[in-house]
């Protein structure tokens, strides 16, 4: 069986092979928890957490991280803010 | 209390236009004030689809910019009572359009009209946020096809963060599924979404199916909005948008109907 034989599409109907894609995609797009709304509300988060700790340490936004994930049927944020040494001596 | 209504999809030349035009030609037969505004800015359409580019004087950036007064700019339809269109200026940049200014006219139309119709520009950028920002309810127009449906769903996310409803958590936008361009026998070979499949996937109430047809690039040649030609199919299809739209059950379809698959039978 040749390779272009295993990729036809008459032995599935192509709309079907395009919905499971679109599937695949949105649940992607809508992030983890297949919710928009978290999608939305993460970066939010992110944003007013950032403030909360710049009233108190200077810090690069670029060295944030932050992730969500999933573990049975809670979402895990994981946030990750480096405190740079020499601003933080500046406050001692 | 006056409704604004965005018309968007993020993929372009999916029938956004089409839509506006004919959704708010509608909205106007059945007697409501309504006026339609072309966001579209440096590529504006909405004139040519309602057949009245030849009375642009002023636009929605002049008057954004006070070059020009809204009574100036908003073009009063020959053909349909209460219905007027706001061109968009051929000649600006998108960045033209501002929060403020939109908001400020935007105020200003709904002392006088009941129905805003917002014709969205293609894409995720400015034109597009500044068309969903003030939005009520947003009509998301898709076509049966993969990069549109997952165009769709990043513009349903768009409207559930980034407009004011969304902003200052007040009740979120109302949205609806427009599917267009749809012809039922590619879904029946198989070789074509099926609404009830872009229905599942988008999840959002379907406001209805346009099928895809020859008379609305006849009627966009002629600058006639399609619900003005009662012989469309395309045209009767988005009267019952309208209807839907207005919370209405559209009568029964003598031929076999795409939407008792869809919606189930009403009886
Ligand atoms: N149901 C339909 N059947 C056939 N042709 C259609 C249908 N709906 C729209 N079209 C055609 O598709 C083309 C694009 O339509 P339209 O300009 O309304 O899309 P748009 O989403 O506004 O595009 P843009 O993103 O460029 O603003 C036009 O030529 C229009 O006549
Ligand atoms: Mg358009």
């Amino acid at each position: 069986m040749s390779i272009i034989d295993y990729f036809r599409l008459d032995s599935q109907k192509s709309a079907t092979v395009a919905k499971e894609r679109l599937q695949i995609i949105v649940a992607r797009q809508r992030g983890n928890g297949g919710s928009r709304a978290l999608d939305f509300f993460i970066p939010k988060l992110q944003e007013d957490l950032l403030d909360v700790v710049k009233k108190y340490v200077e810090i690069d936004n670029d060295q944030v991280r932050m992730h969500l994930d999933k573990e049975g049927d809670y979402e895990i944020l994981e946030v990750n803010i480096p405190l740079p040494e020499e601003k933080l001596k500046k406050l001692q | 209390m006056a409704k604004i209504i965005v018309v968007t999809s993020g993929k372009g030349g999916v029938g956004k236009t089409t839509t506006s035009a004919a959704f708010a030609t509608g909205l106007a037969l059945r007697g409501y004030q309504t006026v339609v505004i072309d966001f579209d800015v440096g590529l504006r359409n909405l004139d040519l689809v309602m057949g009245c580019e030849r009375r642009v004087v002023y636009d929605f950036v002049n008057v954004i910019n006070g070059e020009g007064s809204l009574n100036q700019a908003l073009i009063k339809d020959r053909r349909v009572e209460n219905l007027y269109v706001l061109p968009a200026s051929q000649t600006r940049d998108k960045d033209a359009l501002t929060l403020k200014g939109v908001a400020r006219v935007l105020e200003a139309l709904k002392k006088r009209f009941e129905y805003i119709v917002c014709d969205s520009p293609a894409g995720i950028e400015h034109g597009a946020i500044m068309a969903m920002y003030f939005a009520d309810e947003a009509l998301v127009v898709t076509n049966p096809e993969v990069s549109s449906v997952r165009d769709s769903d990043r513009i349903l996310g768009m409207l559930a963060s980034k407009t004011r409803r969304a902003v200052q958590n007040l009740p979120p936008i109302k949205e609806y599924l427009l599917l267009t361009r749809y012809i039922d026998k590619r879904v029946d070979r198989g070789d074509m979404l099926s609404a009830k499949d872009v229905g599942e996937i988008l999840a959002i109430p379907m406001l209805g199916i346009i099928p895809e047809s020859t008379t609305i690039l006849q009627a966009s040649n002629a600058g006639i909005p399609i619900t003005l030609d009662n012989n469309s199919e395309a045209g009767i299809a988005y009267l019952e948008v309208v209807a839907r739209f207005l919370g209405e059950e559209p009568p029964e379809r003598p031929k076999k109907s795409i939407f008792t698959k869809i919606f189930g039978n009403k009886n």
